[in-house]
């Protein structure tokens, strides 16, 4: 016990005696939380639009001001005829333009139905599709305000309730993904990095000849990732909760319980990397390309898995971390019980425990 | 000099699939001496000692250090040896007393035994002013000699040193080798390997391998005899000719 606090001691030296380490380990969560969840983002806000009105009634000023009194957009300019519509998107200062026919407030009357033409610069399609959902809400809310003057005999409406993120924030999805990616690379990567790093140095080799055993050693460099990344884990659900009013409406407890598990099967992992590879740009070239990339795509962090091909859908199962996001997502957001991710966390216990058992013994084999 | 054997090995084999790094080497290390391990660059010294200091299974044969069977007793060998390895193999981004805490602490020394030792060490090489600074700081010479005295720290009966002076300055290796003397005096075992053949004239007996094999092993005096040569240098070339 003496030998394993002296030796945690001293792996705890090595990683606040290092900037670089230093800086993975506490900036990186902090940074990568505001970034993702201030900067990167589905939401739009004062989207620069060009209207061309070819009735110009009080109807489509009505909707005009409408549009230009919500936060999301900007009345950038307006345009009188069709052939400027082209020149507008190419130089750029408009992301959408919104078209009214002629004789709108007449057709509105007569025909009961009057065109409204949106066209969005799909060279961002994300932006374009937010732009055309926003301005379909605002003419529906118009439209519901033109009926109450004018009541129809029958009409439908639709009721949209969005649970668990009404407000659509892309935050809720990020606090999760952020949390999986730290916890993927402050356990995976700083710990091959760590033991190469003795590799590397020699100092393995004269650990090795001392009377620890191999086992000792593992998880003395281990100890100080599964405290640190536990530190990590609660400043990022920290943040996310007074930063961005990120709910957990689950259990803490269980919270803690799936973060635990999910840190050990990438520390696992990471003594295995270390295993394989000799330098720490190996480490860390492999931690990168083989578990951080995989995890940003196939985790359905960013892109969903359901809109995947068939073939990457499968790949996506034997990611760690997809069936960690959904497990923390679900408890977080949904407030799930063990009751409903149990299915999740056995498929999470039993990739754990096969990633140590390979661990283990790729390192004996490497002892030999 | 007491002729207690304290290693002796008896047909030491290391294979790597076909390849036969370590072909049934047998000989005896006395309590005492300097024993040096010589040997060209892939003749299996490094193999060799691998073994003896237990983080390498031997294949087939027997070797007993310090009183302990390497296949069977590795941990208790591990206990009763110093090893110095061919990098230099400290911390460092950890200051000279942290790193002397630290292998003391790995080698189950107490608090109080470690602040003795510490001290004592500290003293001896003369690091007083440098003791809390980083030993990234240090001079390369002054690294191995700390390097020897912290595979010393717990009082081993024998300390294996793999090439110990590479890359170090000739007056600093004069001095590590008077270090190794006072050492050796004291009744500890020293095992080295080295490439520097002025360094084999040093030791009390060496052995030379050639291709996985000891080619010869004595006293420095009566190889030179024995090949009818005035060097040790001449000794290794003569037999590595013959191996050719």
């Amino acid at each position: 016990m003496k030998r394993f606090i002296g030796f945690v001691k001293k792996e705890f030296y090595h990683i606040f005696r290092d900037k670089r380490s230093m800086f993975i380990l506490f900036g990186m969560p902090i940074a990568q939380i505001m970034l993702f969840g201030f900067a990167i983002t589905n939401e739009i806000n004062n989207v620069n639009i060009a209207i061309l009105d070819q009735s110009k009634d009080s109807e489509t000023q009505k909707i005009i001001n409408k549009i230009n009194a919500s936060q999301y957009f900007n009345i950038e300019q307006k345009i009188s005829s069709e052939s400027q519509i082209e020149s507008v998107f190419k130089k750029g200062k408009v992301k959408a333009v919104l078209v009214f026919e002629n004789q709108f407030i007449k057709n509105l009357q007569t025909k009961k139905q009057a065109k409204v033409q949106v066209i969005t610069d799909a060279t961002d399609p994300n932006i374009a599709n937010a732009i055309t959902n926003y301005v379909n809400a605002i003419l529906q809310n118009y439209t519901q305000e033109f009926k109450r003057d004018s009541p129809s005999s029958y009409q439908i409406q639709t009721q949209t309730q969005l649970y668990y993120n009404p407000e659509l924030k892309s935050v809720f999805n990020f606090v999760p993904g952020v949390m999986t990616i730290i916890l993927m690379l402050v356990s995976a990567m700083m710990t091959s990095i760590s033991i190469t790093r003795e590799k590397e140095l020699g100092t393995m080799e004269v650990l090795l000849v001392s009377p620890l055993r191999p086992f000792q050693v593992i998880i003395g460099k281990v100890f100080p990732y599964v405290f640190l990344s536990i530190i990590n884990a609660t400043i990022i659900v920290l943040l996310g909760f007074f930063v961005f009013k990120m709910p957990v409406e689950g259990s803490l407890f269980l919270l803690s319980f799936e973060s635990i598990l999910f840190i050990i099967s990438a520390l696992s992992l990471g003594i295995l990397i270390s295993t394989i590879s000799n330098s720490q740009q190996t480490a860390m070239m492999i931690s990168l390309m083989g578990l951080m990339l995989p995890v940003i795509i196939l985790s359905g962090f960013i892109f969903p898995i359901s809109s995947m091909p068939m073939p990457m859908q499968i790949i996506s199962n034997i990611i760690p971390a997809k069936w960690f996001i959904i497990i923390i997502k679900a408890i977080m957001l949904k407030g799930a019980s063990i009751t409903i991710i149990w299915k999740e966390t056995l498929i999470l216990i039993g990739m754990t425990v096969f990633f140590i058992v390979l661990s283990i013994k790729k390192y004996k084999i490497r002892l030999e | 000099m007491n002729q207690e054997k304290i290693i002796n090995v008896k047909n030491l084999t290391k294979t790597f699939g076909s390849f036969t790094a370590v072909k049934s080497i047998s000989f005896d290390v006395n309590q005492g001496e300097i024993f040096g391990f010589l040997g060209a660059n892939g003749a299996g010294k490094t193999t060799a000692m691998k073994m003896l200091i237990g983080i390498s299974k031997p294949t087939s044969g027997e070797a007993v250090v310090a009183g302990f069977d390497v296949k069977t007793q590795s941990e208790m060998v591990k206990k009763s040896i110093g090893y110095m390895s061919q990098k230099f193999s400290m911390y460092d981004d950890l200051t000279i007393k942290e790193n002397i805490t630290f292998f003391g602490g790995i080698y189950g020394l107490s608090r109080i035994q470690i602040k003795e030792k510490t001290a004592e060490l500290i003293y001896e090489l003369g690091l007083e002013e440098v003791a809390d600074k980083l030993v990234s700081a240090l001079p390369l010479g002054w690294k191995q000699k700390l390097s020897f005295s912290v595979a010393l720290l717990h009082e081993p009966k024998i300390v294996f040193l793999d090439e110990p002076t590479g890359g170090v300055d000739p007056i600093t290796r004069r001095q590590f080798w008077e270090m190794i003397y006072a050492e050796a005096h004291k009744g500890t075992t020293i095992f080295v390997t080295t490439h520097y053949m002025d360094e084999a004239e040093y030791c009390d007996r060496v052995s030379i391998m050639v291709e996985g094999s000891i080619e010869a092993l004595d006293s420095p005096k009566n190889l030179k005899k024995q090949y009818n040569v005035t060097s040790m240098n001449d000794v290794f070339l003569k037999l590595a000719r013959n191996v050719e």
